[in-house]
């Protein structure tokens, strides 16, 4: 009849055949993903469903592999700034600043205080515009369509926001070893103060909107159990693992740069669930504000110390040696790892990804769920495809 | 009675959220637009100037269509993705007399003054397609002669014109100053955002 | 009449109007449907070809016209292809026997709601042929879903039609309407409070909408039982879908709403049965573009805990009162 008819084709890649080789009687196996939408991007996870029940899945990765760590090897110090931008563009500030900061403590660099307020309120507020990204994107993997245009709105006055100090308004990468690229402008500031009690009198419309919703409620609560002990045995981190009643922040428990000056909480929820990771995402958004706001009050007024004088060039030469540098991203854990070996270019470049750690869970906890609970588990994850594969 | 009150009764009251959704989009359906229908409306200027579009040249105060850059080849240099060129001026060729003059001078022991080498480059070309919109280029230039464009409406239908020659778009630039530039038919969007 | 029984031209003429309606109605809706939702969006929805967009469904449609039809491999042609016409074709039926006005009825007969009824399930076995015949795995599910939700979502529906046909005591619709002629107080909404809620939500169930679109689930079955369709094979799916909506509202503001009867007496006519059907339309995709999708199991749960019962208790409840 046609050329599909062929067995060869039939057979499948490298993946499904190894899956294939323990299917069950009577059970199906899908592919989700490549191009499944609610996948995000290019993630494949091989499923064998009894029905609509998941017996077994498998993520498959490598569909979007850029060799972040090999670039890194063969760019300048200087020069792989803008890939961090691009390893995550949920939370590219996060990425940014682990680097810097691992470059930093290789080099023994002090970090003028204004540079680190400014650091401080754009991790912050792209933590927001990542949580908003993921609440709409959630909401619209379960179904509904509407919340994610309301998350964009505000999410655009934040994009507005941050396209002034970093000139660009998805992937940025306005770190530099020693500071921030440009300063914060008064009129940026005015613009971050009138967002706050605006992005707070919005919060309550998304509870009544989404999160008391019935339906929702219905949807996540009890579904995708991650506890401590999954948590622990994948390397689970962020709000998965404050989703199961494990209050550990970077921000908190290994204080980097001026965490430790704020008055912020970490939300938590016993729950483990996929409702409880919700909650603790939507619980941090209010606190990444509260962050914001004290550090506008303290931020020190001296202009033109964004970045420390005589900052070194991008074809700088750290001193031989390592660093490990970790930060709370939207995600969890980011760990940067640098080696020099005193040269023009990195010796090594390790990316520590939360998200592959997290998604990593999915194929214990979606056992034995039906298949709309996979995508809820999966959303639950904020998986940025491009961050697992780096 | 408490099992009940959790399986029938409660589940009838939570059938409210459900209501309490509807009113919430019913009264954003009643609420102005807030997207900007582009042809017809563009965004406020303000929103526009922080923009950061592709690389381009500065100007020199007294010469607009002349570059501020000294070929001090920072940018290309330092730029992570290669995405610059820039070929420096070479000093003016002498003349058969400029020539013998020198000769004639070295005789006589005297220093030769070789006229140099213009400091503003030959050719500037970016190739948009490569960068990444990093700024090192912009912070690593001595002269301050680059900076972000806030060109939001820039297209090209291939690859040979994301190659952008930098000082010829100077140029015309420096022309657009001088003559007054065209009208905009489409008004900036009001920014109807409630606070 | 040159021996042609005038029944027959009735009938060939309530056909083409009903497939003029039908098509009429497509393009309406899917126009209100993209302004409501971008309004909802705080967005213009579509506004680029003609005024305001109103030309968007036309070109959408002679888009769907213009592409190629294409049978997946493996496929069984004939069951692929069968199925958006199966889809198709009940639906026009469904128009018949709906009174839309005092004259306007394509066709009087005393079984209307049981010919309405039985030609509404066809969707279902469309929907199974559709995702069995495209070998596709999506496809499968979605046709699975659909079959459970379609054969649970039927018997509440019935129930409560049942109800409303022992209180009236026919099942021909124009007499249903008929009786509900006078004021607003005489509309079976205020007899029948809880037959009406559990028709509106098997109709969500029935006609395969959001919150209940699962045999769809665009976010889980990337399409379900459409996945492999394209041009028209698709079109027709789609025009079904708001034809199953239109005649399902039709039914309900019929059974429950007065039909053409307006508020008071005296002003009876097709506009305001045009006025209700729309009304319960908007509600259908006002709920659609702000619920998450239900999950298939609980999906079935409210129909077997909830619906079923309720329905059941309603009827014997009727029949309890007609009896005194």
């Amino acid at each position: 009849m046609s050329a599909y008819q062929n067995l060869e084709q039939m057979k499948g890649d490298f993946y499904t055949q190894k899956f294939e080789a323990g299917k069950q009687d009577g059970t199906l196996i899908i592919n989700m993903g490549p191009q499944h939408p609610s996948t995000h991007g290019v993630l494949r996870i091989v499923i064998e469903v009894d029905g609509e029940y998941i017996v077994r899945s498998e993520p498959v990765l490598g569909y979007l592999h850029r060799m972040h760590e090999k670039m890194g090897e063969t760019q300048t110090w200087g020069g792989f700034i803008p890939n961090m931008g691009r390893v995550d563009y949920g939370h590219p500030m996060a990425w940014n600043w682990a680097y810097v900061g691992a470059v930093e403590k290789l080099m023994g660099i002090e970090v003028p205080e204004r540079a680190e307020y400014l650091r401080v309120i754009m991790t912050e507020l792209n933590r927001l515009t990542s949580h908003l990204l993921w609440w709409g994107a959630y909401i619209l993997d379960l179904g509904a369509f509407t919340p994610i245009m309301y998350a964009f709105d505000d999410r655009e006055m934040l994009l507005d926001i941050l396209q002034r100090p970093s000139a660009s308004r998805l992937t940025y990468s306005n770190f530099r070893v020693g500071g921030v690229q440009m300063d914060l402008d008064d009129k940026c500031l005015e613009l971050i103060r009138t967002f706050i009690p605006h992005f707070r009198e919005r919060l309550p419309m998304y509870h009544d909107l989404v999160t008391e919703n019935l339906i929702l409620r219905r949807r996540i609560e009890g579904v995708g159990i991650i506890d401590e002990d999954m948590c622990q045995r994948y390397g689970c981190t962020g709000p998965v693992l404050r989703g199961a009643g494990v209050a550990y922040d970077v921000r908190k428990d290994e204080p980097y740069s001026i965490y430790d000056r704020f008055d912020f909480e970490i939300p938590t929820q016993d729950s483990a669930c996929s409702a409880g990771r919700y909650h603790v995402r939507v619980a941090e958004m209010e606190q990444s504000l509260r962050i914001i706001e004290q550090a506008l009050e303290q931020l020190p007024s001296a202009e033109g110390k964004h970045i420390m004088d005589k900052a070194p060039k991008p074809s700088m030469k750290p001193p031989a040696g390592e660093a490990y540098f970790a930060v709370e991203g939207g995600r969890g854990k980011i760990g940067v790892y640098v080696v020099s070996d005193g040269s023009k270019v990195p010796y090594r470049v390790k990316l520590r990804a939360p998200g592959f750690s997290n998604m990593n869970a999915f194929a214990e906890a979606a056992k034995g769920t039906i298949l709309a609970d996979a995508v809820a588990i999966l959303g639950s994850l904020d998986l940025i495809i491009p961050e697992l594969d780096r | 009675m408490n099992a009940f009150r959790k399986n029938v009764i409660q589940p009838i009251l939570d059938c409210w959220s459900l209501l309490v959704g509807l009113k919430i989009t019913g009264k954003y359906f009643c609420k102005p637009l807030i997207t900007v229908h582009y042809p017809r409306e563009v965004i406020d200027s303000e929103n526009l100037s922080t923009y950061g579009g592709h690389v381009e040249l500065i100007g020199k105060p007294k010469d607009p269509a002349m570059p501020k850059c000294i070929s001090c080849m920072m940018c290309v240099t330092n730029c992570p993705s290669n995405c610059l060129t820039l070929v420096k001026q070479k000093a003016p060729k002498p003349t058969p007399e400029q020539e013998q003059e020198w000769a004639a001078a070295a005789e006589r022991g005297e220093k030769v003054v070789k006229p140099k080498a213009p400091k503003n480059p030959a050719k500037f070309t970016y190739d948009y397609t490569l960068c990444s919109l990093c700024g090192t280029c912009i912070e690593n230039c001595p002269a301050n002669s680059l900076q972000f464009s806030n060109n939001i409406y820039w297209v090209a239908t291939s690859r040979k014109e994301m190659n952008i020659d930098l000082l010829a778009r100077l140029k015309e630039q420096a022309t657009e100053l001088s003559a007054p530039a065209p009208k905009i038919e489409a008004k900036p969007a009001v920014a109807e955002k409630e606070a | 009449m040159f021996g042609i029984p005038m029944i027959l031209i009735n009938l060939v003429i309530a056909a083409v109007a009903a497939m003029i309606w039908l098509a009429l109605n497509a393009l309406v809706l899917v126009y209100c449907e993209r302004k409501f939702a971008g309004h909802i969006q705080r967005r213009p929805g579509p506004f680029e070809v003609g005024p305001h967009g109103a030309l968007q469904p036309l070109i959408d449609g002679l888009k769907l016209m213009s592409k190629q039809l294409l049978t997946p491999d493996n496929a069984d042609g004939f069951l692929f292809w069968l199925a958006p016409i199966l889809s198709m074709i009940p639906v026009m039926l469904l128009f018949m026997p709906i009174p839309y006005g005092p004259v306007l009825t394509g066709m009087e007969v005393n079984l209307g709601l049981l010919l309405i009824l039985a030609f509404s399930s066809f969707n279902g076995l469309a929907v199974i042929l559709a995702g069995w015949g495209s070998n596709n795995k999506w496809g499968v599910l979605g046709a699975a879903r659909a079959v459970a939700q379609t054969v649970a979502y039927e018997i509440p529906l019935l129930l409560t039609v049942l109800s409303i046909s022992f209180m009236t005591g026919t099942l021909n619709l124009s007499e249903i309407t008929a009786q509900q002629a006078g004021f607003i107080w005489d509309w079976n909404i205020w007899k029948q409070p809880l037959a009406f809620l559990i028709f509106i939500v098997a109709m969500f169930g029935e006609t395969n909408r959001a919150p209940f679109d699962l045999a769809e689930a665009e976010s889980e079955l990337t399409a379900g039982f459409h996945t492999e369709y394209s041009s028209m094979g698709f079109g027709l799916f789609f025009m079904a879908e708001y034809g199953y909506m239109v005649a399902m509202c039709s039914i309900c503001s019929v059974l429950f709403l007065g039909g053409f009867y307006g508020p008071f007496p005296g002003i009876e006519g097709w506009w305001w049965m045009l006025v209700k059907t729309y009304a319960l339309l908007f509600l259908m995709i006002w709920a659609r573009w702000t619920f998450p999708r239900v999950r298939f199991d609980q999906l079935l749960n409210l129909n077997w805990k909830w619906l079923l019962p309720l329905a059941t208790f309603n009827l014997l409840a009727t029949a309890l009162i007609m009896k005194l």
